[in-house]
């Protein structure tokens, strides 16, 4: 049995689609190192990307000059400033959303980043750019990368064997992850402590390669580009609600499924249309044409429930 | 309908109060704000005040301004203007003089004159009067083990046939609740406000589902907002309604520790679950077991102090097996096992053999059918919140 696989199908889906992903797991997990495959897993940058990552990093002088080959992975801190995070100054320089452009933005703790810091990174998610108006001038950074967070379970951060937390302060930990951020992720997975065996030996034998999941994540990729030819979206994470609804057809089992669900409250309306399109990429990670109803269930099965529906 | 003084008629419990009581009801009504001045720091036991007549009751109670009020109150009052109010509110008032009044209730010092009621109202005080009835009680502010074990209690009683009642609050009360709807039991919540009152708000789903499927009972009338005093006072209703009381886990002085003193006081059994030592959130319930309670680590235990080692009583073959809908196949077991022992969607995939996709879907099933819900952060817990 290959460990942590909730993560691994997780991160394999959130990169086939360009969906922003939260990881839960007690602190140890190997959350950043799980994070760290991403970039690895993402097709590899095509020449007008390169040239893209090459052009932000030379703004912010990084990389030497050279032609970006990887795409970036940008890991802040948790006491990083709105600045630091979105870009500003009074000569305005990139921030760490821009310099993750066309790769990924990883943030660690993510209960730890200051409010304003969080706020401030919701425009640039949502348009794949940060407009920075400076006096008479505005001067505008891509920022399109794909979001990967990791949080503990509880304030304690135990395993559930340890963790003495009490009911109230574990909702009001979760509460303080609402609203900005969490209305910005399409998907959350569990991250467990990995198998002793892999501790020991530093790798695991069973485990697949990055290679791997790549070619099957640049299969899935293919499959959406040619579904998506003309639009503005290039991935299914970047399709807007008609977008989607356009392309993404369910069947009659699962329409009614989502309708029972949008009824009972348990689905939000922009929580319908992210299981939407979370089901089109699991869809095209089996190389299927049409969604169903097992991809659906799968792409309900990672979503966030908003905290107003959570009884505390 | 308003029998004046008699028992009500026996087919239905609508009107099974009488005039007399019902004045009572309505004037600790009216008078709940006062009865909390006036306690101060001995809200803890409310008896003092709650055991006087009407008449005393005023007299100790209101102020100038407001006897004059109660006063007026009590020479004027319609019984079937405060009956209409009551319906209004959906709600059903039971007084000690009704043959629906739980008998158990009377050995109490100082029985509530009338019980307003929602829910099941005949079944339940029909369930009342046949079977047993256990009082789950714990803290608010529990930890995820308590949690657990109340639900698991809750669970195991209900499908044992035993009526298990609790308070309604979160932590302790809610997971009770809970497990014994998971068991299609018949929970019975006592409320420390009126019966239509949802307090805390979070709870409100619990309450609906209450209410839906078994019976709220409060000693306020309909509308009246919860006092601090008025949470001990039900207290003693919880512990007069149930053969044995059990704490799942209680600091020190926690106010489910006055309950099991009204179920000492009574002669009724209590019981705790222990708690890992030196935990200062376990202190008052592992105290109790110290001083003799009961020692409680599952459902049988309970059962062996109500009816003797062993014996088991007979009038709740119907629905004890029943699980969840969805709970039928393997995997589904497999899964509920590995996520309420603790280990996450991981472990479901190593306890079923199945991939992280097949797991997921199934677990977006199991929610649906409501044998599962999870919090904000995706973590899973059995049933729905």
């Amino acid at each position: 049995m290959r460990g942590q696989p909730d993560a691994k199908r997780a991160l394999e889906i959130a990169a086939a689609g360009g969906h922003n992903l939260l990881m839960v797991g007690p602190p140890g997990a190997g959350k950043t190192m799980l994070a760290r495959r991403m970039p690895g897993i993402l097709p590899p940058p095509s020449f007008s990307e390169a040239l893209d990552i090459t052009r932000v990093h030379s703004v912010a002088g990084l990389g030497g000059g050279a032609l970006a080959t990887e795409r970036p992975f940008r890991s802040p801190h948790h006491t990083i400033s709105p600045q630091g995070l979105v870009g500003g100054g009074a000569r305005p320089r990139p921030g760490e959303v821009t310099l993750a452009h066309r790769g990924v933005l990883f943030l660690d703790e993510l209960p730890e980043f200051s409010r304003p810091a969080l706020e401030a990174l919701r425009q640039p998610l949502e348009d794949g750019r940060v407009d920075i108006v400076r006096g008479q001038q505005s001067v505008s950074f891509p920022a399109r990368a794909v979001l990967v967070a990791a949080c503990n379970p509880c304030p304690c951060g135990k395993a559930a064997s340890a963790c003495r937390c009490g009911e109230l302060d574990r909702a009001r930990y979760q509460r303080r992850l609402s609203g900005p951020l969490l209305d910005r992720i399409d998907m959350v997975c569990q991250v467990s402590a990995p198998p002793a065996a892999q501790l020991v030996d530093g790798r695991n034998p069973a485990a697949e390669s990055s290679s791997g999941v790549r070619r099957r994540v640049i299969a899935a990729r293919a499959a959406q580009a040619a579904r998506l030819e003309g639009q503005t979206a290039a991935c299914n994470g970047e399709m807007d609600t008609a977008t989607a609804r356009r392309h993404v057809r369910v069947g009659k089992g699962s329409r009614r499924r989502l309708i029972r669900s949008l009824e009972s409250g348990a689905l939000s309306g922009r929580g319908h249309d992210r299981v939407l399109r979370l089901a089109r990429t699991i869809a095209d990670l089996g190389g299927r044409e049409r969604v169903v109803e097992a991809d659906l269930d799968e792409a309900l099965g990672y979503r966030l429930v908003s905290p107003e529906l959570v009884a505390v | 309908m308003t029998g004046g003084g008699g028992a009500g008629s026996p087919g239905q419990v609508e009107g099974s109060a009488c005039e007399h009581c019902l004045r009572r009801g309505m004037l600790i009504g009216l008078l709940a704000a006062r009865i909390a001045d006036e306690l101060g720091s001995a809200r803890r036991n409310p008896s003092a005040v709650l055991a006087l007549d009407d008449e005393r009751l005023v007299a100790a109670l209101a102020g100038a301004d407001k006897r004059h009020e109660a006063q007026r109150f009590l020479a004027t009052f319609e019984a079937a203007e405060a009956e209409a109010r009551v319906l209004a509110a959906g709600a059903t008032a039971v007084c000690r003089h009704s043959i629906f009044y739980p008998t158990r209730l009377l050995q109490l010092p100082d029985p509530p004159a009338v019980l307003f009621t929602k829910g099941q109202v005949e079944r339940g005080f029909a369930t009342l009067a046949r079977g047993s009835a256990v009082a789950l009680v714990g803290s608010r502010q529990a930890s995820p083990y308590a949690l657990d074990m109340a639900r698991e209690l809750g669970h195991g009683l209900a499908a044992a046939g035993i009526t298990v009642v609790s308070g309604l609050a979160l932590g302790v009360d809610a997971s009770s609740h809970v497990g014994a709807l998971e068991a299609s039991g018949f929970p019975v919540a006592v409320l420390g406000a009126g019966p239509d009152v949802v307090y805390p708000r979070a709870n409100v789903r619990l309450h609906e589902r209450i209410e839906a499927k078994g019976l709220l009972i409060s000693e306020l009338p309909p509308g009246q907002r919860p006092f601090r005093w008025s949470f001990p006072a039900r207290n003693r209703i919880m512990a007069g309604l149930c053969e044995a009381t059990i704490v799942v886990e209680a600091a020190e002085g926690s106010g489910s520790l006055i309950t099991t003193d009204f179920a000492q006081d009574l002669g009724r059994v209590v019981g705790a679950v222990p708690g890992p030592g030196g935990w200062a959130r376990a202190r008052g319930s592992n105290a109790l077991l110290r001083s003799g309670a009961a020692v409680i680590t599952r459902t049988e235990d309970v059962l062996d102090e109500l009816s003797g080692i062993g014996v088991r009583r007979k009038d709740h073959d119907e629905e004890d097996d029943e699980g969840s809908p969805a709970e039928g196949g393997g995997s589904e077991h497999a899964v509920l096992d590995a996520l309420t022992s603790g280990g996450g969607v991981d472990a479901a995939c190593q306890a079923t053999g199945l991939g992280a996709a097949e797991v997921r879907a199934l677990l977006a099933r199991m929610e649906d059918s409501g044998c599962l819900h999870r919090d904000v952060l995706g973590g899973y817990a059995r049933g729905s919140p």
